[in-house]
């Protein structure tokens, strides 16, 4: 029997049996669509959030106050107490080489008001290099003056979301507003753009560091925020940092140094684990594709066994009966698995139209694995059942049992 | 050409061994017409598929053309149905999604025929079954006669020596059949050997040999015309 003809016979049986045909095709490119849909959708979380931290700023160490065992991850909440960062251990670290700016960060909530109407308030208290160590962008005004980190001063910075509750389409600038029990001029509004982690940098109110501590009533700092001059600089950067302060705090590592590498790192982590998770609700979808698949090719192959015992009888072997049946499962896998490869990749391209900032893109071990699993479970159960009947006796097989 | 020697076929029913041939010796010379008869269950279908090599013996032997061929593996026996044996089933066998044409076609692609020698010979034996114009025909586009005929067309496509027919007009009507009937043993007398199963009187005393088979042995061998 030529290739051309087992081609041409198998087509005449997947168009003779449509329905048979569809099912098998619509099963096969639900699994894999599914499969590829939502590992694009656990990949394309992973790679905005790791994305979302880079755009943190370059180079970054944040230095917190108490020790954890571990990199990356939030503070301690229990355990020994910890020495407070102050101002001068954040002055200390600039004399540091491989530093190339700090920022000192102290944070608290106060109630913000402007002619009657008020909001409580995220205040964040730091100085001058903020801006360029956050990459932020100015919508409106200047940033804080570069001035001495000691000196406190009645200017503030209005995260984009404050200046519109609190102003309204009015302009904000130079106007004076009380934050707590003090009263601040307006220097500055944020763009609208800096948004990361914990905070979002459109609810905040900046005063200076001075400020914020005067405000609170409290010398300590919520962390430091430290950007080394060169990426091969932040291992010996993290270190310079760790002893400055151990110096400065009698002897002990009472500071927790996270780099940007480690926050992204375990997010990548915590990510790659959610997509495995997907994964596996993906693969659970595909097995129940595969059951679909193997229930139809069985129906399908034994509706069939009188076709077989006629071929038989016509005088085809076993082999080349199998043969044509491994190439009709063949062809129907391959056909649904592409089907369901476009549907997928589709569906996956739609969301991201939607939501532009979630890269979408399939991984292609999700790819390969929904591909290899229809097309084996289609061809095994194709050819299984196929089996079986080729074996039986040509009379049997003629009777259709 | 057909040369069987104490052929038996045991089947196991449940616990039950089922004698369907028991200890049959039968010599048919080529060229024969040969009907076969015999109450239901009798193992006249048995036998036929034994010599159609649909089936194997449980012991004994059987030599086709010379050839020992009772203890050949499957693949050797679906080569010699391939070149020698044709089939006609009572139920026509034909594969419902294929035309006519392409049901004829089908022994012929099995046997990995160039396809325009394919063209040529189901072409040459549609007409000389008066099928040419059913040619594009689903089985389901056609009577009865039309679809045994094309069954008698596949199974004589592949010039074999030697057709088995399992009651062949036992689905069809009277003029059908007689139709049929008259295909068949047109075929015979231009050299074919014909084995007919039937139940039809009238059709086994057209034979020149009938065989009338109970209980899986052959209590009568008449030849002559009945």
């Amino acid at each position: 029997m030529r290739s051309l003809d087992i081609l041409r016979y198998t087509t005449s049986s997947i168009v003779g049996y449509r329905a048979r045909s569809l099912l098998l095709l619509f099963a096969m490119a639900i699994g894999v669509a599914s499969v590829i849909l939502l590992t694009s959708l656990g990949e394309g979380a992973r790679r905005y959030v790791t994305g979302e931290f880079s755009a943190l700023g370059t180079h970054l160490l944040i230095i917190l106050p108490g020790r954890s065992e571990t990199t990356g991850g939030a503070p301690p909440l229990l355990g020994e107490t910890p020495r407070d960062l102050n101002l001068d251990d954040a002055l200390s670290l600039e004399r540091i080489r491989q530093i190339r700016r700090i920022a000192p960060i102290a944070v608290g909530s106060a109630p913000v008001s402007w002619q009657g109407r008020e909001r409580e308030s995220m205040v964040l208290g730091t100085t001058a290099d903020f801006l360029a160590l956050r990459q932020l962008r100015m919508a409106q005004g200047r940033f804080l003056p570069a001035m001495d980190p000691h000196r406190s001063a009645p200017i503030c910075i209005l995260g984009s979301r404050v200046r519109k509750e609190l102003f309204g389409s009015q302009s904000a600038l130079g106007q004076w507003l009380r934050i707590g029990d003090r009263r601040f001029r307006v220097v500055g509004t944020l763009g609208s753009e800096g948004r990361s982690i914990g905070v979002d940098l459109q609810d905040v109110v900046i005063v200076p560091v001075a400020s914020a501590q005067a405000l609170f009533d409290t010398p300590s700092l919520f962390r430091i925020l430290a950007e080394a001059r060169t990426a091969a600089d932040i291992p010996t950067a993290k270190a310079a940092v760790a002893r400055a302060i151990r110096d400065r705090h009698e002897g002990e590592d009472d500071v927790t140094v996270i780099t940007q590498d480690a926050v992204i790192a375990t997010f990548n982590r915590i990510f790659r684990a959610l997509t495995l998770t997907v994964a596996g609700i993906a693969a659970i979808s595909l097995a129940v594709a595969g059951i679909l698949i193997m229930n139809v090719m069985l129906v399908a192959v034994s509706q069939r066994t009188a076709e077989i015992g006629l071929l038989k009888a016509l005088g085809a072997t076993q082999h080349r009966i199998l043969l044509l049946f491994l190439t009709e499962a063949g062809l129907l896998s391959l056909a649904g698995a592409t089907i369901g490869l476009g549907l997928g990749s589709g569906a996956a391209w739609m969301v991201g139209e939607f939501y532009p900032a979630l890269p979408m893109t399939p991984p292609s071990w999700a790819v390969f694995a929904a591909l290899g699993t229809a097309l084996s479970i289609g061809l095994v159960f194709g050819v299984l059942p196929a089996r079986r009947a080729a074996a039986l006796d040509p009379v049997i097989a003629l009777a259709g049992r | 050409m057909i040369c069987l020697r104490s052929a038996c076929r045991d089947y196991l029913m449940g616990t039950q061994t089922v004698h369907a041939l028991d200890g049959v010796d039968l010599d048919v010379e080529a060229g024969e017409y040969v009907a076969i008869t015999g109450p239901s269950g009798s193992g006249k279908s048995t036998l036929l598929h034994i010599i159609g090599l649909l089936d194997r013996l449980s012991q004994g032997s059987y030599e086709l053309d010379g050839d020992d061929v009772t203890h050949l593996s499957d693949d050797e026996l679906a080569l010699v149905r391939c070149e020698t044996i044709g089939f006609v089933f009572q139920f026509f066998h034909l594969v419902p999604r294929l035309s006519a044409a392409a049901n004829v076609e089908l022994p012929l692609i099995l046997g990995g025929i160039a396809a325009g020698e394919r063209e040529e010979r189901v072409q040459a034996v549609l007409q000389s079954f008066g099928l040419a114009d059913r040619a594009d025909h689903r089985p389901d586009q056609l009577s009865g006669g039309q679809r045994q005929r094309v069954a008698i067309a596949r199974a004589m496509v592949t010039k074999p020596a030697i057709l088995l027919a399992d009651e062949p007009t036992g689905n069809l009507d009277r003029s059908s059949g007689k139709e049929v009937i008259h295909i068949l043993e047109t075929l015979n007398s231009d050299g074919l050997t014909l084995l007919v199963v039937t139940h039809d009187p009238e059709l086994s005393a057209r034979a020149n040999r009938r065989l009338h088979i109970v209980d899986g042995a052959i209590t009568k061998d008449e030849r002559g015309a009945g």
